[in-house]
């Protein structure tokens, strides 16, 4: 029996996930406990860089509780294991083996080089104490710059060279647009700035883990992964081991934000260890460990020359990049800054471009995608510029935006980086974020301000964006170089009962999924929220995917939900039919019946589905099943965009950022539960709040990251935050059947640079035009007594980032 | 060392390593792994239990301090069949995403409650510093907090009366 049911999609409906959170009972990696146990420890370099000369284990092989050490020749004899690369950007790209452990040398501080198996984890640890390494040190390179320059040491000295690869996409030669040199040479006005996206540490709040069982039929691998299904493949790929023998399950996964994407030398390194015992054995990290060696984010030096009419339109815009690679090459870090090649035009008619990255060895943690990976950086210089632009024009930089970009009717627009947008209305959106935002008395009171020289200043902070979400067009990524598709599978099982099982490949890790697909199938199949259980992270359930980043969950996996639901119905149909002994062609489904039109007789879902597992009164040659599956691969991106705005009170005095007021509108497309929506904009705000203000990973000059705790590395706290105005306009994708584009990460591609743009217009009297991120108090402080930015040594060894112009115009 | 502790409402007796930390305690031995570790350095809270119902960080706490005392985790909060008003408001606003800081958030929020029954957003935000969230941008924990505080006031009935039955505050 079915009630007629209310559409599910757009319901605020509070999420299945919590009880389990929220009492207590979730299945986290770290709380899987095997009979016979062990645990593994890694010992880690001290060094970012040096050969080992010796490595003594045995005093740890005697320490109370050891089971085994191993260490990279115990583990890879032959030299033969290397850690996978899935996005090998050039035919050329340089990508020196990652070895399970340090083979011979180290080259970052936090590589692992020895492991310890013991009965508990104390004693795993307490044994890494007595092994005895001797290191003969190499000189450390740190700065992308120096590490290209002339005569540089050396990340791998077998490269020859740190530079490992150099990709370019010119909208002349691709045939998108016109010859940046040319409009740079024939404009008025031509900016040229330096900006830099510190490096980040994605700081998911579970740690990573994991464990292995090698005792059953198949290896049992468990992983605090947000990538299950690709952890996979490349186990099999890399270990050698036949995939039907690997079974992956990600459990409860305390956070990703792109920082669980990688496949772990330590993931590896348990697989290997538990197959050499025959035991169960467990990994977990530390957080010090885990900020030390999982990936990092950002990092990447941008120089960006933009030339513009004297009334304000753009003419080009020219991006030069060196993205910092750390010591080896992750698993989709080479791509990150391709990612963002085809953002830099964002949300404007930009009508040449030219972009150029190099990607650069250093004696560093490897970096690979976080939260945006390459959106936010692209679409953090494009709206700095934009900022500076204007200035240079002494026109309002909202003003400017407007006039470069692409109209509500222009849609589709095909950008000057080749991409085709879709659908999108930046005016409604900016119009409701200035009606929110009180842009114009925020405007007058900056000036009252400015004019009583209040100690306390205040900026507007503007950051119009659009991103490309729903990851991806396989045939895109195939033309990318990416190793893989980008399409999303789900199943649809209809239970005797009446009750449904879907699975996904796309795992999710706190985004809510088993709720979102539990609304997306109600629709579909008409049956009640309650009755769907969704099944994800275990390739033993959900047994194909791509699983999640790049907010590609819903746009991809949500509509391989919808296309197997629709396979569903269309197998129940002749069962219908047959039920009610009418046509096909007179049935209609809705609200999970099907009725003979213009009559009352009717058979539910429900009804089909114990008709099917029974089986004794089927259509000839029907077979007892209405499971389906879909694959979902979509043809284009989607294109999420909005407007933000913040108001920033900068104290001159003290150089104190306090956020006053944030308001964001953003168009997401169709949503499924503005709740959820609603969660991860504030989440994706206050991580790109934190980059703007807080957060960096800081080395010191022998390559020992110095923000190696909670202690050091500022995360921000509840303290820390405003509360957030968040609206949304809707205008739907078109290139999905649920009209929905992708949230995750919005929030922060967004607000990094509506915040540093709201300091820099708060203090831009003062003759300050840039400062680097984060800014601290001491760099603010500085850049207003002196009108620069080079704080000299108010963190990273890279205090400059002064923006100089490069203008026939001129400034300043 | 032999301890003696009461979590969730039932004794156990244990033999433990000096050095074990509660957190460890609870996780290992006694099987409590709805407390988690995120940090080694006592910063994210997530490990937040109480002792005597006063929040702790349960890895700043060795567990033979634990001796003799009572420990309430995320584990001993919903009471027949029944959410803690806490837990409730977590869930009715969103509060959580991955879920890994919630335990020590909610803990941490029960005790800021029984400190101040009635907090701004000032004090919600101040009084969770030592607790750590990288999904939420903390707007809905801070919302949940003050609509538990709306449940728990003199006279909103049952809700009120069961936080004093879990013993929060030291009532």
């Amino acid at each position: 029996m079915t009630a007629t049911i209310e559409p599910e999609v757009g319901k605020a409906r509070l999420r299945k996930e919590d009880e389990r959170l929220i009492t207590g009972r979730t299945r986290w990696t770290d709380n899987i406990v095997l009979p016979g146990m062990l645990h593994l420890a890694v010992l880690r370099s001290p060094m970012a860089h040096a050969k080992i000369v010796s490595l003594d284990v045995s005093a740890a092989k005697d320490s109370p509780g050891v089971i085994a050490v191993y260490t990279a020749k115990d583990l890879d004899p032959d030299g033969s294991i290397g850690m996978p690369c899935a996005w090998p950007i050039t035919p050329d790209m340089k990508s020196p083996r990652r070895p399970v452990l340090a083979d011979g040398q180290v080259n970052f501080a936090g590589e692992g080089i020895a492991v310890v198996v013991a009965r508990s984890s104390a004693e795993a640890h307490d044994a890494l104490e007595a092994i005895d390494v001797e290191y003969d040190e190499l000189p450390v390179v740190l700065d992308m710059e120096a590490a290209l320059a002339e005569g540089a040491p050396l990340v791998h000295e077998d490269l020859g060279t740190n530079e490992s690869a150099v990709w370019k996409f010119d909208s002349a030669e691709a045939g998108t647009g016109g010859n940046v040199e040319d409009a740079i040479s024939s404009s008025k006005i031509v900016l040229k700035r330096r900006f830099r996206q510190q490096r980040l540490i994605p700081a998911f709040m579970e740690p990573r883990a994991c464990v292995v069982d090698p005792t059953g039929t198949q290896i049992s691998v468990w992983s605090a992964t947000q990538v299950p299904h690709i952890l996979r493949v490349m186990t099999a790929l890399t270990l050698g081991i036949p995939e039907h023998k690997l079974r992956v399950i990600a459990p409860d996964v305390g956070g990703g934000f792109g920082g669980k994407i990688g496949v772990l030398p330590e993931e590896m390194m348990t697989v290997l260890v538990a197959q050499k015992l025959g035991k169960p054995v467990k990994w977990n990290e530390s957080r010090s460990e885990s900020i030390l060696t999982a990936h990092h984010g950002r990092d990447q030096i941008q120089d960006i020359t933009i030339s513009a009419n004297a009334d304000g339109t753009v003419t080009g815009l020219k991006v030069e990049l060196l993205a910092n690679m750390g010591a080896y090459i992750g698993l989709v870090g080479p791509g990150v800054p391709i990612l963002g090649a085809f953002m830099f035009n964002a949300i404007y008619k930009f009508p040449a471009y030219h972009f150029a990255c190099t990607n650069v060895f250093t004696t560093t943690t490897l970096t690979d995608a976080y939260r945006g990976a390459g959106r936010p950086e692209a679409t953090f210089a494009v709206e700095r510029i934009m900022d500076e632009l204007a200035d240079e024009l002494g026109m309002d930089p909202m003003e400017l935006r407007e006039k470069n970009w692409i109209k509500h009717e222009e849609f589709p627009f095909t950008t000057v980086a080749g991409l085709t947008y879709d659908t999108g209305n930046y005016e409604a959106a900016t119009e409701k974020a200035k009606e929110l935002f009180d842009y114009d008395g925020l405007r007058r009171e900056q000036q009252q301000r400015r004019d009583s020289g209040d100690p306390v200043q205040l900026g507007i902070g503007i950051s119009t964006f659009t991103e490309m979400c729903g990851l991806a067009p396989s045939r895109v990524l195939g033309s990318l170089d990416y190793a893989a598709g980008g399409w999303e599978y789900a199943s649809v099982r209809m239970l005797p009962t009446g009750k449904v099982e879907v699975t996904t490949g796309a795992s999710g890790h706190g985004q809510g999924h088993e709720t979102a697909w539990s609304q997306i199938l109600a629709d579909q199949l008409g049956v009640p929220f309650d009755d769907i259980e969704v099944l994800h992270g275990d390739t033993q359930s959900s047994h194909k995917g791509m699983d999640t980043y790049g907010s590609r969950s819903l746009v991809v996996g949500g509509v391989a939900v919808v296309k197997a639901a629709e396979k569903v119905v269309a197998k129940a149909k002749p069962v219908a039919a047959h039920l009610l002994e009418c046509s096909e062609d007179d049935l209609e489904f809705a609200g999970g019946k099907f009725t003979v039109k213009g009559t009352d007789q009717s058979t539910t879902m429900q009804d089909i589905a114990f008709t099917v597992f029974a089986a004794h009164n089927l259509p000839d040659g029907m077979e007892p099943s209405l499971d389906s599956d879909a694959t979902f691969d979509p043809e284009n991106f989607s294109y999420p965009h909005g407007t933000h705005l913040c108001a920033a009170e900068v104290d001159t005095e003290t150089g104190r950022v306090k956020l006053r007021s944030y308001v964001c509108v953003d168009d997401v497309g169709v949503v499924v539960n503005p709740l959820i929506v609603e969660g991860q904009v504030h989440g994706g705000l206050a991580q790109g709040i934190a980059q703007a203000l807080f957060e960096e990973a800081v080395h010191d000059e022998s390559g020992t990251l110095t923000t190696g705790t909670f202690a050091d590395y500022l995360l921000p706290s509840a303290a820390d935050l405003p509360s957030f105005t968040t609206a949304r306009t809707e205008t739907p994708s078109t290139t999905n059947p649920l009209g929905a584009k992708g949230v995750g990460e919005a929030g922060t591609i967004a607000s990094t640079p509506a915040v540093v743009n709201a300091v820099i217009d708060a203090v831009r009297h003062f003759g300050v035009n840039d400062i680097d991120m984060p800014l601290t108090p001491m760099r603010v402080w500085h850049a207003v007594q002196h009108g620069t930015t080079d704080a000299g040594g108010a963190g990273s060894e890279a205090g400059g980032g002064l923006g100089s112009i490069d203008a026939s115009g001129g400034a300043q | 060392m032999r301890i003696t502790v009461t979590v969730d409402g039932t004794k156990y007796t244990d033999e433990v390593e000096p050095r074990t930390l509660l957190v460890h305690y609870l996780r290992e031995r006694v099987g409590k792994v709805g407390t988690v570790v995120g940090c080694d350095t006592s910063n994210c809270g997530a490990c937040t239990v109480h002792l005597d119902g006063h929040s702790v960080k349960s890895c700043s706490v060795l567990a033979v301090q634990a001796d003799g005392s009572e420990v309430t985790t995320v584990e001993g909060l919903a009471r027949d069949g029944r959410l803690h008003p806490v837990q409730q408001a977590f869930h009715d606003n969103h509060a959580l995403q991955c879920g890994f800081c919630t335990p020590g958030m909610i803990m941490a929020s029960i005790d800021l409650l029984a400190d101040n029954p009635d907090p701004d957003e000032t004090a919600v935000r101040e009084g969770l510093e030592g607790n750590l969230c990288r999904c939420t941008g903390y707007q809905n924990i801070v919302r949940a907090v003050r609509d538990a505080a709306q449940h728990m006031s003199p006279g909103a009935g049952p809700e009120a009366e069961q936080i004093k039955h879990v013993g929060v505050g030291g009532e």
